[in-house]
């Protein structure tokens, strides 16, 4: 076969290069240029090597950091996968609370993430809140800004509030996508529900699933907004994600050098875990 | 195994059904005999997947009965029906191997494992799925599916009826034969009660024993595939059936008799009480040119094989009629004559001076 080749097809692609040039890869070779650098201010660097990765990896500080934020990320996932499912299992395939059910579903998910955190801040208050006044008068001693246990509850229980409803909206996206056949020959099989959820059911949300569980691996790993606003990483260090960790090494003690390098294996550590992620979970599709 | 039978059955998706046009299904009665082959033939639309739904206990008629060997099991649901189902779409068991996607209904039962083994094993060898039975059901091709979906129903010992909803429909062509005559096989190796819905009459008449014609809501005619060729009792059932279908013509009445252009036509039947819409029906195998009758005009003919179908216009309407190869077509006009044991007088659709009732 004759191929002509057409070099102006290129010109259709340009856009799209500039783009991802300058809000990508032009950004994110700055971050590598830091990464092996040192610099006192004024502009002036010295070049630094991989000391900078040495001394990061080596850090306690790091290790805390990425010991709370593997924490919360498992944590997080382990309660919002299930139930979204449940969620979205118990949602009517029907008539017209479907609607209703929708909206009310995606509503946080459409709160701004720092109007989300300022929210629960504020609710969480013992003096004042609704859910610390009312925790504390029923007996319990709840108080997020000053023990660690309560401050990390709050955080978790905030984050599956915000972001259940994107779990159980791709699941249930998964499950209307089910042929009433299928259905149908699993009651003339004589299937029981709970066969029906493991062999239809999951079986048919597993690409969406794996898709909710990626974005909210990806999502919670890098997360930032709501826990600073919350809890600001305190009491203490006790909820200072890597994020938060990062924000303080960059922009309050303006150390670029380690901050660039931190950033990187950030990056590293969340794309080698996505991957694996994917990679198990699509395994089954090949063969 | 069971003998069917449907009584004032009838059946409207809405709350509140008012008029005729609001029932997805007509009152009628049906018999459905132990171990006999039947389709369930008529176009999209028509009720014949709402009627299987009943039958299987998918959906509760909103009147009558269905009894199996005389029991009622209207309110009972499909999984105690003992009931199997092939759906137009294959439904199968993605996770699972070929192997327990046929085991399935056995184990869902309670079945001990030797007699789950047995059966399926039985059941792959009768459906040709034994060299695939460990392979992931995902990765077989429609027809393969279908198989399995078959599988499912044929496994089970308890079976009273076998319904398939349209089930060659994703099928390629050049497999659709095949898996026709596998179905006709195996019913004369398992005799169970099979229904078979299609609105692909090749099909309905190559599988089954009596065929029942349906037409929005309403079973029209049910019968051998010969009655349905030769008797046909409502034009819809002419036209519907045989190709080409049947040709009618409208035509007046007086003293009984029917009239076409002015000319008297013999018929088998008499044309009962006057009615609004009269019509004859004669299937183009028996009309045929003769030196005088109905006088035609030949519009064209096409070759079909063995014979050549010629199209007329004739009493103002438009006829076919075929002819042997080789006969020579007459050009411009020509006479027509009908066989009288053939033609018959149809009043408001339905075959004049019989009871309407199916």
């Amino acid at each position: 076969m004759n191929k002509t080749v057409n070099q102006k097809a290129w010109f259709f692609v340009l856009p799209v290069l500039i783009l991802v040039a300058f809000n990508a890869i032009v950004p994110l070779m700055t971050v590598v240029n830091y990464s092996v650098q040192e610099t006192f201010g004024d502009n002036v660097f010295f070049w630094a090597g991989l000391r900078w990765f040495e001394e990061i990896l080596r850090s306690p500080r790091f290790h805390d950091a990425l010991g709370r934020q593997l924490f919360f990320t498992f944590t997080i996932l382990a309660i919002e996968v299930p139930l979204g499912v449940i969620i979205a299992l118990a949602m009517p395939r029907k008539g017209p609370w479907v609607s209703v059910c929708l909206v009310l579903m995606a509503m946080p998910l459409l709160i701004p993430w720092n109007v989300v955190g300022a929210m629960w801040n504020i609710f969480g208050l013992p003096e004042l809140g609704l859910l610390g006044k009312t925790l504390n008068s029923i007996g319990f001693d709840y108080n997020y800004t000053r023990q660690p246990g309560d401050a990390w509850f709050t955080l978790i229980l905030m984050d599956v509030w915000h972001w259940t409803s994107l779990v159980v909206l791709l699941a249930y996206a998964g499950l209307v996508s089910i042929p009433d056949a299928y259905y149908q020959a699993a009651k003339i099989d004589g299937a029981s529900s709970w066969a029906i959820f493991r062999y239809i059911q999951l079986p048919k949300m597993k690409r969406v699933l794996t898709i909710a569980v990626l974005l909210r691996f990806m999502d919670s790993f890098n997360i930032y907004t709501e826990p600073s606003v919350l809890t600001g990483g305190g009491p203490g260090n006790s909820t200072t994600l890597l994020s938060i960790d990062l924000v303080k090494i960059a922009l309050g003690q303006f150390d670029l050098g380690p901050a660039a390098a931190m950033s990187l294996i950030y990056f590293l550590v969340i794309l080698l875990v996505s991957w694996v992620f994917y990679t198990v979970m699509t395994r089954g599709e090949e063969n | 195994m069971a003998r069917i039978t449907l009584q004032n059955l009838k059946h409207a998706y809405m709350a509140n059904p008012q008029q005729e046009q609001d029932w997805a299904l007509k009152e009628f009665d049906l018999e459905w005999d132990d171990g006999g082959a039947y389709a369930l033939l008529g176009p999209s639309g028509c009720g014949k997947t709402t009627l299987l739904n009943i039958i299987s206990g998918l959906l509760k008629p909103s009147n009558g009965k269905v009894l199996f060997d005389g029991e009622d099991v209207t309110a009972l649901p499909p999984e105690q029906r003992k009931i199997a189902q092939v759906f137009q779409f294959p439904v199968v068991y993605d996770t699972m191997t070929v192997y327990d996607n046929l085991a399935f209904p056995l184990r869902n039962r309670g079945v001990d494992e030797a007699t789950v083994d047995k059966r399926v094993r039985e059941v792959a060898a009768m459906n040709d799925l034994t060299a695939t039975l460990n392979n992931r059901a995902s990765g077989l091709t429609a027809d393969g599916k279908q198989k399995i979906s078959l599988g499912r129903g044929l496994v089970r010992t308890d079976v009273n009826a076998i319904l398939f909803d349209e089930p060659l429909t994703v099928i390629d062509p050049h497999l659709k034969f095949q898996l026709r005559s596998k179905l006709k096989e195996l019913h004369h190796r398992v005799p169970n009660t099979m229904i078979y819905v299609t609105h692909d009459q090749t099909e309905a008449l190559t599988f089954a024993d009596k065929v029942v014609v349906m037409n929005v809501g309403e079973v029209v005619q049910v019968g051998t595939p010969e009655e349905l060729f030769e008797e046909p009792h409502h034009t819809f059932v002419g036209h519907f059936i045989g190709s080409p279908g049947m040709n009618v013509l409208k035509c007046d009445i007086s003293d009984g008799q029917a009239h076409l252009g002015g000319r008297k036509i013999a018929t088998a039947n008499k044309a009962g009480p006057a009615s609004g819409l009269t019509e004859i029906g004669v299937r183009p195998e028996y009309v045929s040119f003769a030196a005088k009758g109905l006088e035609a005009r030949i519009i064209k003919a096409s070759d079909a094989g063995r014979f050549s179908i010629v199209e007329v216009e004739c009493a103002g309407g438009r006829a076919k009629l075929l002819i042997n190869e080789g006969e020579p077509v007459p050009s411009g006009t020509a006479h027509l004559s009908f066989d009288p044991k053939a033609t018959r007088i149809y009043q408001d659709g339905w075959l004049a001076g019989r009871e309407r009732r199916p």
